[in-house]
């Protein structure tokens, strides 16, 4: 009797330490960021709760550029990364053979520097004096004017570099696991390369593809060293707004409302698009 | 494989013309890929190469001369070292305790069936696919109502609530794959279930456990978002070289970004070896 009691305590006892903190710095957080989006004050002498909605609509107006600015460069970083990278885990996943894994290691190489490390070299090469502007313009293809650097084309090319290994992966783990035996079979009923790339391959790695969108065009849309790196005020993204607003300017309920502002945007695009690819289980697939 | 059964399966009026057309789309994807790689490694390549150059101050922009003197250099500046030494402690401190946490959740999800584990799972899901914009200002709001001062043990706590899951996703992985027939035969040989767990159940998780660790490790040497928004004035290796953009970034970070670089492939090399020797003992 006793023992079973101590069986049926036993996954509560091992969830409660982990489940408690992420309830506490996970959860709470969020509670609070949100409160405080709804309170007026100032960093000085304290905030008082108010309800003040206003502080939304006035945050909004304020930036709703860059908001808008944020979701285009994440979609376009998104699209790029799934044409870029389709290829790479297809032909990581049928034609790797026994080296698959050291394809996948290099893939990963970028992961041992640090992200902010390796944006700042990228500057480095894309800067006006550096070793792909220079002689470009020494050979008079380009005019003295040219930039990459400052770009929205450099800010885009910093995203969409950062997130690869990100859409690779989930997608070469989806086309790892078809079973060889129905391409065969797609094959063996006379269907030509791209009908089974179409209706066997494709929709097979498509949770995979899912998983891959959901990694990299949230955190591409919300990411503000690669428009603050490689970027120029042009190119502001609302990931810098949100930072400078909190750590520069400490109005915390303005940077607390776009934050909400932010995630409500992305959770609603994430599950229209869920929708739309007409995906069962969103959860079971993003779980993966 | 799958080019040996086509052959199989190909008409046999064709094989002449169809391997050949086969091959040449294989190299071509292949050039790509390599090319994508290539891409990869160019600013790793470019922050390797500046930190041999002789660049006669903190202007590290363009090519010198080639020099070692960095090296010899490398612990000049005493806030870097400091905010190495201080990434270096979180990163150890975090991973371990997110990985004692990580690995309780990971084992009662794999192993149990009870109330609450579907929103558990919910949870961890969205720690891991949060913006780390938002998981970073939340818990600064967090910390600023509660008047918490922002240092060492903020960063560390904030790096273990965004490792747990992580751990726990890979613990539960292997939990479920176990063979139970081991651990009932372990109680039929009359071990009590604590006995049970340390003795059979622990080391059979132990490398998914070690592997939680190195994953909790590397994202908080790395981690630069949420650190950012928990650190105050505290600094670590990616918050310096941060700080260090518009003033120009010394080369001693060259230099101890191609030493964690060269540890971190080290490391990922000795371990895939480990592990492939181990499976061929299996």
């Amino acid at each position: 009797m006793k023992n079973r009691v101590k069986r049926q305590l036993a996954p509560y006892l091992l969830v409660l330490p982990g489940g408690v903190w992420l309830l506490i710095f996970f959860a709470v957080p969020m509670i609070t960021m949100l409160s405080l989006s709804l309170q007026e004050g100032d960093i000085v002498n304290g905030y008082r709760f108010t309800g003040h909605w206003q502080t939304y609509v006035d945050a909004i107006s304020a930036y709703q550029t860059q908001i808008v600015r944020s979701l285009i460069y994440g979609a376009i970083t998104t699209i790029i990364l799934i044409a870029l990278a389709f290829p790479v885990a297809y032909w990581i996943a049928f034609h790797g053979g026994k080296r698959k894994s050291t394809y996948l290691f290099l893939l990963l190489l970028p992961f041992f520097v640090s992200f902010v490390l390796r944006t700042i070299s990228w500057r480095q090469i894309l800067t006006d004096e550096g070793p792909v502007v220079s002689p470009l313009k020494s050979i008079g293809l380009v005019g003295d004017s040219f930039h990459i650097l400052g770009t929205p084309a450099a800010v885009i090319g910093g995203l969409v570099y950062n997130f690869l290994p990100f859409m690779v992966l989930p997608i070469y783990v989806a086309l790892e696991r078809i079973d060889p035996r129905v391409v065969e079979a797609s094959r063996d009923l006379y269907a030509d390369p791209i009908t089974t790339f179409r209706k066997v391959i494709f929709p097979l790695a498509l949770p995979g593809v899912f998983a891959g969108v959901l990694m990299t065009f949230v955190p591409a849309s919300s990411d503000y060293v690669n428009s603050e790196v490689l970027g120029s005020s042009g190119t502001t993204m609302i990931g810098q707004v949100i930072q400078a607003q909190y750590l520069v300017n400490s109005d915390y309920p303005t940077a607390s409302a776009l934050s909400f502002v932010l995630m409500a945007v992305l959770l609603i695009g994430v599950f229209t698009y869920a929708r739309m690819l007409g995906t069962e289980d969103v959860m079971k697939v993003a779980a993966r | 494989m799958t080019a040996s059964t086509l052959e199989r399966t190909a008409p046999a009026a064709e094989p002449a013309v169809k391997p050949r057309r086969r091959l040449t789309g294989a190299g071509f994807m292949r050039a790509y890929v390599w090319v994508i790689i290539a891409w990869l490694v160019l600013p790793i390549a470019v922050m390797i190469l500046f930190g041999f150059n002789d660049t006669p101050g903190r202007y590290n922009q363009s090519w010198v001369g080639f020099t070692f003197k960095w090296y010899a250099r490398l612990f000049e500046l005493s806030n870097l070292t400091q905010a190495l030494i201080n990434s270096l402690l979180i990163a150890v401190v975090s991973s371990v305790l997110s990985a004692a946490l990580g690995t309780g959740i990971g084992y009662a999800l794999g192993r149990y069936r009870f109330r609450g584990a579907g929103s558990l799972n919910l949870v961890m899901f969205a720690t891991i696919s949060s913006p780390e914009l938002i998981m970073g200002a939340s818990l600064l709001t967090l910390f600023a109502s509660l008047q918490v001062g922002l240092g060492a043990v903020t960063i560390t706590i904030a790096h273990v609530m965004f490792s747990i899951s992580f751990v726990a996703t890979v613990v539960r992985a292997r939990v479920m794959t176990l063979d139970r027939s081991v651990e009932e035969a372990a109680a039929d040989l009359g071990a009590t279930p604590w006995v049970t767990f340390w003795k059979v159940t622990f080391p059979l998780i132990l490398p998914a456990v070690f592997s939680g660790v190195l994953l909790a490790f590397a994202l908080s040497i790395d981690d630069f978002i949420v650190t950012n928004f928990t650190a105050g004035t505290t600094e670590t290796f990616p918050l310096f070289i941060w700080g260090a953009t518009r003033i120009g970034i010394p080369p001693q970070v060259n230099v101890m970004g191609t030493l964690i670089f060269a540890a971190g492939v080290l490391f990922a090399v000795i371990a895939n070896v480990r592990s492939r020797k181990a499976t061929k003992k299996d």
